[in-house]
């Protein structure tokens, strides 16, 4: 399948190897899915009680629900219908989204962010949490670390240079540059912003594919391994582009660049949308300057790419053997949450992309009944019937479109961003890796000097001067790595505490979205099939 | 079902039902009910247990009865079948492993739910089967159809033996040689030249017809089965959500997709009923009718024999007697078919245009007031 040149670009996380494969096997699986269902006639469901009981039984279901049954109680015709068209949808919608969300952050994050120091200082019989004021490798990120343990809402937003976060970016105008097998895509990065940090409000810039992984490459290295959860880069796909390259200009190569493009901006919006990773250097460079060195090692094949892989095998085979005693519950907590949450995001996933495959699959069955069925019209003698019977094949004919549609909003509004979270969250894991790294390699740090203080307290025994200044020369060096060790370990602890708070209160913010948005998709399609159905109808009843 | 064909079981002189049926394995056993004020019964309100066979039975007794042979016979009820829903169930059983329990418990469900709308619908287009015969003038006086409303026995005696199951076999056999023979007929009858046509053009297209609905409706099922599987993970993902961040958030995205399941899966079966058993239905009357426009064209070849056989005989002076006689019987038959086959084709075109009318119309409000739940429901959300 696309396991031909799928190693994916993003940084070496541990466990990536493995998730890839599993994903590679999650999509297969849903493929094969259509296949088996391909059962002989009838699969038919249950008749349509009487209308009575069709609305009883709906109603059971709605005890659950907290909706009002009683507008739904009374018949199609009495629903306020007229109330709802799609003009009131719109606002009605944002109100509700619009209220909800304040109180829920809000008190997500304040619990959260209470919680876990209290616990910090009851629990942990580990390492204390010393606090020291290190500027960390790039000076740009905020020092306030001591403000994490009051952190709130408010003041996380703050920590974002003083300005709030309003910023666009769009990705547009693929473009064919160059031919045959050097030929590649440019894409038009347009960013619209009235933050003070860039030099203008509208600007754009041409970037091809390589320079998206060349930038993903360069944050991963600066700040994977402090605890910053950096969004994975889109995926390589050399089928997709090989296609795009030899020049075919069919349907399923303007898929890929769509697909592509789509994801291009999704991972741009979500990189700039991390307050640490938009005031990165290379972040603006991306965004701002016209000419940008081509990131050659982010080539699938090429020599740094095949050292990738042999790297991303040896991290793998490291992360099974270390064992860290892990004296903080949250850290434990939140590792299960995060493989809870791979687990169910991958289902999820699969389950969507089952959905867009079966509903595209209604879209061409609701084609050829569409056909068949205006064959059928022609065929009928009775006048009436027969115009009937073509006007119900052109009615599906429009409903045809309206499944593609529908799949498209399955596919791009839900299939897609639960991909990439797929990917995020194999992120977030590999985060919690390089903690359990950092740890490991303080851990080692204090076997070495406890050697050494053996092996000194041995040299003073045996009375030896010069050996011994080298060894307390070298103790000295060691102390100092320990405590930078130690430090470096509760620098990085404390980032992914921030970083984990920040990470699930978007996560949730974003699925609501994404599931608000992608009913509204299906309302706009009912919208639509009412339409249609209803123009039919007096065609129906005109039989005679 | 019983709008597939409408106008029936009004008649109060001779009404039946179904009101029961057991599923014993693969066998369905099927309470047949009557309550008539003919005097031609015993008893004025009974009921027997039947077989799927003993349908078949009379059937086919009633198409090889001649008498009847310029009448339409309604089309024999289908075999009960529970193969899909069965190996769906067993499918399912496999792959227990793979949900959680909720889930499974949901798409078992949904499954006792298919299956016990096959079992609905094979009772519904048995019993229909039986109010076509009971409705018709001629055929409801059939010997044979009141032996079996009545006799309080096992039919299994009276039923096809080996031989008989044979003659049937052959009958299908032949059927393959109708339409050439159809075709081939030299038509005098305008009214038969254009049924003809038209009806051999139409079954192939109804039948297409009927196969491309069975797909979408298909589609439809998958879909509604796919939003089982996306709720149940949303389900799981907000209670892992509720415990992680102490707070309930999102559970009634969880429930739209409950409720589009629901919706979902009532379209596709809304849609198999109105429209995929409609043209299912009419499929096979159109194939009943083609069976007697069958019987016609074997009659006029018969005729058209008996014409050579007369001339034969003058020719050679011999056993005029019998050639006119048997010439007289042969146009008598044929012009007693084309007759009746006249009325019967006539009042079927009336049947079946009112009966896509009625499903047409019902199947775009169901559509309809399916489209606004949603569209109201999804609203809210």
């Amino acid at each position: 399948m696309t396991a031909l040149g799928k190693p994916p670009d993003s940084p070496p996380q541990l466990s990536l190897c493995q998730s890839a494969v599993r994903q590679c096997v999650c999509v297969c699986v849903s493929v094969s899915y259509p296949p088996s269902s391909q059962s002989t006639m009838a699969d038919t469901a249950r008749d349509p009680p009487p209308e009575l009981s069709d609305f009883q039984e709906l109603q059971d279901g709605e005890d659950l629900f907290p909706e009002p049954s009683a507008p739904l109680e009374s018949g199609p015709a009495s629903l306020p219908a007229e109330d709802i068209s799609t003009n009131s949808n719109g606002p009605k919608q944002d109100s509700l989204f619009d209220d909800d969300p304040e109180d829920l952050f809000a008190e997500a994050t304040e619990e959260v962010s209470l919680d876990s120091p209290e616990r910090d200082v009851l629990l942990s019989d580990g390492p204390s949490p010393a606090i020291t004021p290190i500027t960390p490798p790039c000076s740009l990120i905020t020092p306030h670390i001591d403000m994490f343990t009051h952190c709130s809402f408010d003041e996380i937003e703050e920590e974002e240079g003083g300005d709030s976060f309003d910023m666009h970016i769009s990705v547009s105008d693929p473009e064919k540059v160059g031919d045959g097998m050097n030929a590649y895509m440019a894409y038009k990065v347009s960013t619209k912003t009235s933050m003070s940090l860039f030099r203008s409000q509208d600007f754009s810039v041409k970037r091809r594919f390589s320079d998206f992984l060349g930038l993903h490459s360069k944050l991963a290295s600066k700040y994977l391994h402090i605890g910053y959860i950096v969004p994975p880069a889109p995926e390589k796909s050399i089928v997709g582009m090989t296609k795009v390259k030899v020049g075919k200009e069919d349907q399923s190569s303007n898929e890929f660049v769509e697909k592509r493009r789509s994801a291009l901006e999704r991972y741009l919006m979500r990189t700039v949308k991390h307050p640490t990773l938009l005031k990165d250097p290379d972040v603006l460079q991306f965004l701002e300057s016209s000419e940008l060195p081509r990131a050659v090692s982010t080539q699938a094949l090429s020599s740094a790419g095949i050292l990738r892989m042999v790297n991303k095998a040896a991290e793998a085979v490291n992360k099974m053997t270390i064992k860290m005693n892990e004296s903080d519950a949250w850290f434990e907590e939140k590792q299960q949450h995060f493989d809870n949450l791979d687990l169910q995001l991958r289902k999820l996933h699969a389950s969507v992309e089952s959905l867009v495959c079966h509903r595209r699959e209604l879209s061409v069955n609701t084609a050829l009944f569409a056909k068949s069925a205006a064959m059928l019209g022609n065929s009928e003698d009775h006048t009436a019937l027969s115009r009937a019977l073509s006007q119900l094949a052109e009615v599906e004919e429009k409903i045809d479109q309206l499944h593609q549609d529908q799949a498209n909003a399955d596919f791009y509004c839900f299939s897609e961003l639960l991909g990439d979270y797929v990917r995020l969250i194999t992120a977030v894991k590999g985060v919690f890796d390089h903690r359990m790294k950092t740890w490991q390699k303080w851990q080692d740090g204090q076997i070495l000097l406890q050697k050494k203080r053996e092996a000194e307290a041995k040299l003073q025994f045996n009375n030896k001067p010069e050996k011994l200044q080298q060894a307390k020369d070298e103790m000295r060096e060691l102390e100092g790595k320990v405590q930078q060790g130690e430090r470096d370990f509760e620098l990085i602890s404390k980032t992914i505490r921030k970083e984990v708070s920040r990470f699930e209160k978007e996560r949730v913010k974003d699925f609501k979205t994404i599931i608000i948005k992608y009913l509204e998709s299906l309302v706009q399609t009912q919208q639509k099939l009412i339409k249609y159905w209803d123009a039919f109808l007096p065609e129906a009843k005109a039989i005679s | 079902m019983r709008s597939v064909s409408v106008d029936l079981n009004h008649d109060a002189s001779l009404l039946i039902d179904i009101p029961d049926a057991l599923c014993e394995r693969d066998k369905v056993k099927f309470t047949v009910h009557t309550k008539t004020t003919l005097s031609s019964f015993q008893k004025p309100d009974f009921s027997v247990p039947r077989q799927h066979e003993d349908f078949i039975w009379l059937h086919d007794t009633l198409v090889e009865t001649e008498d009847y042979a310029g009448l339409i016979i309604p089309p024999v009820p289908p075999k009960p079948d529970f193969e899909s829903p069965r190996e769906k169930m067993h499918k399912l059983g496999e792959g227990e492993a793979t949900m959680t329990k909720e889930e499974y418990t949901k798409m078992k469900q949904e499954l006792e739910a298919e299956y016990l709308a096959v079992f609905k619908k094979t009772v519904q287009v048995h019993e229909v089967f039986l109010q076509r015969l009971s409705s018709h003038p001629i055929l409801s006086k059939d010997r044979n159809f009141q032996i079996f409303l009545e006799y309080d026995q096992d039919l299994t005696v009276r039923r096809k033996n080996a031989k008989e199951m044979f003659g049937g076999f052959f009958k299908n056999m032949v059927k393959s040689a109708d339409e050439v023979l159809i075709s081939g007929i030299k038509e005098v009858d305008d009214f038969f030249e254009q049924e003809k046509t038209f009806l051999l053009d139409y079954y192939s297209k109804i039948k297409d017809s009927t196969a491309k609905a069975e797909k979408m409706t298909r589609s439809h099922k998958n879909i509604a089965d796919d939003y089982i599987h996306i709720s149940a993970t949303l389900n799981t993902l907000s209670a892992d959500d509720s415990t992680a961040n102490k707070k309930h958030c999102g559970g009634y995205y969880m429930s739209s997709f409950v409720f589009l399941q629901k919706v979902e899966g009532r379209v596709a079966s809304d849609q198999e009923l109105k429209l995929t058993e409609l043209l299912r239905y009419y499929m096979r009357d159109i194939q009943a009718a083609k069976d007697l426009l069958y019987r016609r064209a074997r009659a006029l070849v018969d005729y058209e024999n008996s014409n050579k056989a007369l001339d034969k005989a003058r020719l050679k002076s011999r056993d005029i007697p019998q050639a006119e006689e048997h010439q007289k019987q042969c146009l008598q038959k044929f012009d007693k078919l084309s007759e009746s086959g006249k009325k019967e084709l006539t009042s079927f075109k009336g049947r079946r245009v009112v009966a896509f009318r009625k499903n047409l119309i019902e199947m775009a409000e169901l559509e309809i007031k399916h489209a606004k739940l949603l569209r109201t429901w999804l609203a809210m959300v």
